[in-house]
């Protein structure tokens, strides 16, 4: 990330001060923190509002008698990493969430996990925890022990208070945990008229699995290999933003080749997943044509993947200090043949399907999401992407190897499921040319740098574009190589809470592809 | 619509055949896998696919299955949407402590007799994940589980092949 203070961050400093908010700045490995006052939390991110901030990442640390609280801001591409320390006899601070939707969520999150109050906040159910341990304790407070003291049966989570709606004619529908396609576990409750959908409530937190507990006192390849199994889908992308934060952290860095690589891989898992989803959109509209060509395609892509990485989804390849997989000049070569053998099946299929008035008619117009919605809950990716929110880390705060490349961000401005389909489709074609321009540009030498064992304490912040959309992870570490706190933000929790906004006034029967035009992940979503 | 057809007839048939690298293999499993079909399920079997807290990797590969490939649905392999409708269920993942009841009600729900098969390392013994306050590590500490597919994630071949391990069981 970029660590020179740019203008508006000089001036936005000036205005806090004026406002009599204490900042205190501090230049940490990737990136600039600055430290506040609890009591200024909230008069923050009102100024921050102002300034046109878009809220990133919220997640607190325990340390001993302290919480560390931290948030993530960004604007023009420069991340801005703020925290403030609250006492562990009265852990409260002030609310952002009533400034910032999208920060609502990670709050109520952090106030599961560590029993962190966030006054004034406009909901106060819990989020994450369920049944699974009760409403005092605080799985990521340090002396919570990581067994925890779990019933026998953990009890299924029948009390949820979700928002009730009453009227003639106004009925609800449960739908979920387990659901009736191969996918992941949620509950989605409905309220509807006829088939309208008046109002949709998530409830997710059903594959909440620890991982920010068992992260703690791993070392860096252990972290590497957990953090690829955030998201199964975006194994290459939470490995290298685990990566990179340890990496800063440690004070070193990845042999150019290794750069590049990680770019193919990274770029390699976006054409894999748009693929599988621009299929699976075209299925819930009962285009099975399109679907079995998309999977088709995908399929010959992850066996070249196999082929060439030894591993079809790319897990473990990325590792600290570099890449665990080289390049042979015939592995560079195949991949050429490869992407222009998907580019000319594309083309035929793409043409067919835009010639389809079936899917013409289900995809446009529905499942709307507003440009000022978009940027209301700072939507990330081809979600944001999709409804005019050009942001993208991999151009707007570039890092190895997309510092080295020009390309272009595609963006669609409609905002409907067609805009998000088609979106993808864009973001395919740059990946392949990014492939290609970085197999061009492959330099030689090593694909691994020796591991350095950071001094305790050390801590860093990093972001990386996913397929998805931006990734951002925070690790600290202690003594002896062992992390202390890891977190990280999956795209899918900022962009869930959108899903709620985009069904409303669209018939239930849609709700299936209005779900899947965004894909949210559950998983990298419940941690 | 004559794009359609164009492109379907172009295609051709990519399902895969006896002489398709590595894929006499998936042929012979399929054609194996029949035949026990056949002979104990008359001719067809239900799976009810439930993730229990996986990292949806494992769904990536299930839903492989379903590709013009691998196009399991020709060896009799239907994957259904209930578990009522289910002989066997398929589950992935560790055992999140906050699916467990859902994972336990799932079971119940299939009719006698039934069969389960843990698919994937975190299904098998708990993977990258383990127990702790928010996992149950393995399936087979919650639903008694007949076969073990291991693998992160197992491919799609491993798949069909564990499915194999079932029927000769
Ligand atoms: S076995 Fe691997 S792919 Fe499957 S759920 Fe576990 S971590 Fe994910």
């Amino acid at each position: 990330m970029n660590s020179t203070t740019a203008n508006w961050q000089t001036a936005f400093f000036n205005q806090l001060v004026l406002k009599g908010c204490v900042v205190e700045r501090i230049s940490i490995a990737s990136a600039m923190l600055w430290q506040i006052e609890s009591r200024d939390w909230q008069l923050f991110a009102e100024q921050g509002l102002e300034e046109q901030l878009r809220w990133v990442a919220g997640w607190a640390e325990h340390n001993q008698s302290q919480f560390l609280v931290n948030a993530c801001f960004e604007k023009q591409g420069l991340y801005l990493w703020l925290r403030t320390i609250i006492t562990a006899e009265k852990p409260e601070l002030p609310s952002q969430a009533t400034v910032y939707p999208a920060a609502s969520r990670s709050e109520r999150h952090t106030r599961d996990m560590f029993g962190i109050e966030f006054i004034g906040h406009p909901d106060d159910r819990r989020w994450t925890r369920h049944k699974a341990w009760s409403e005092n304790s605080y799985p990521l407070r340090k002396d919570f022990p990581v067994q925890g003291t779990p019933d026998h049966i953990t009890p299924p989570d029948m009390d949820y208070p979700f928002v009730k709606s009453h009227g003639t004619g106004v009925y609800e529908i449960p739908v979920g945990p387990v659901h009736a396609g191969i996918i992941e576990p949620g509950h989605f409750r409905f309220q509807a008229v006829g088939e309208l959908i008046l109002n949709l409530e998530e409830r997710l937190g059903y594959v909440h699995k620890g991982i920010e507990k068992i992260a703690e006192g791993r070392v860096p390849v252990s972290l590497a290999r957990l953090a690829g199994r955030i998201s199964g889908d975006t194994t290459v992308g939470h490995a290298w933003a685990a990566c990179m934060a340890m990496e800063q952290a440690a004070g070193i860095s990845i042999p150019p080749r290794a750069a590049f690589l990680r770019g193919i891989l990274a770029e390699r898992e976006r054409v894999a997943n748009h693929l599988g989803d621009m299929g699976a959109i075209c299925n819930d509209v009962a285009f099975i044509f399109a679907q079995m060509q998309f999977t088709r395609i995908r399929e010959l892509w992850l066996r070249t993947n196999a082929q060439l990485f030894g591993h079809r989804l790319l897990m473990d390849r990325i590792i600290p200090g570099g890449v665990a997989c080289d390049l042979t000049d015939t592995g560079c070569a195949l991949i050429r043949q490869d992407i222009v053998r998907l580019r000319n099946e594309l083309a035929d299929i793409l043409m067919a399907v835009d010639l389809n008035s079936t899917l013409e008619d289900r995809l446009y117009t529905a499942g709307y999401l507003a440009p000022e919605l978009a940027a209301a809950y700072g939507a990330v990716g081809y979600v944001g992407r999709a409804s005019g929110q050009r942001f993208d880390v991999r151009k707007d705060a570039p890092y190895a190897p997309y510092d080295q490349i020009s390309f272009k961000v595609a963006v669609e401005a409609q905002g409907d499921i067609a805009s998000r389909f088609w979106v993808r489709n864009k973001e395919i074609n740059s990946a392949l040319k990014l492939i290609e321009k970085f197999i061009d540009l492959l330099p030689p030498g090593d694909i691994m740098t020796a591991w350095r064992e950071p001094l305790a304490g050390s801590e860093s912040l990093a972001a990386v574009e996913g397929w998805r959309g931006e990734i951002v992870s925070y690790v600290r570490f202690e003594a002896d190589n062992k992390i202390a706190r890891f977190y990280s933000r999956d795209p899918s929790i900022i962009n869930w809470p959108a899903l709620e906004k985009l069904v409303l006034d669209n018939i239930v029967p849609d709700f299936p592809v209005c779900n899947k035009s965004l894909n949210g992940s559950y998983s990298g979503n419940d941690l | 619509m004559l794009r359609l057809l164009k492109k379907t007839l172009l295609t051709g048939i990519v399902t895969e055949k006896i002489k398709a690298p590595t894929n006499d293999e998936l042929e012979q499993l399929g054609i194996e896998i029949k035949r026990h079909i056949d002979k104990k399920f008359s001719g067809s079997i239900a799976i009810r696919e439930v993730d229990a807290g996986s990292c949806n990797g494992c769904e990536l590969e299930i839903h492989a299955l379903n590709n013009p490939f691998y196009d399991i649905e020709r060896f009799g392999i239907h994957l259904v949407a209930s578990p009522r409708h289910a002989d066997v269920l398929l589950v992935t993942g560790p055992v999140s402590r906050h699916m467990q009841t859902a994972l336990l009600r799932t079971y119940e729900a299939t009719p006698n007799p039934k069969w389960v098969v843990a698919a994937g390392d975190c299904a098998a013994c708990g993977g990258e994940f383990g127990i702790s306050y928010a996992s149950c590590g393995a399936v087979s500490n919650v639903i008694p589980v007949d076969v073990v597919i291991p693998g992160c994630p197992p491919t799609p071949l491993a798949l069909m092949k564990g499915l194999l391990g079932l029927m000769k069981n």
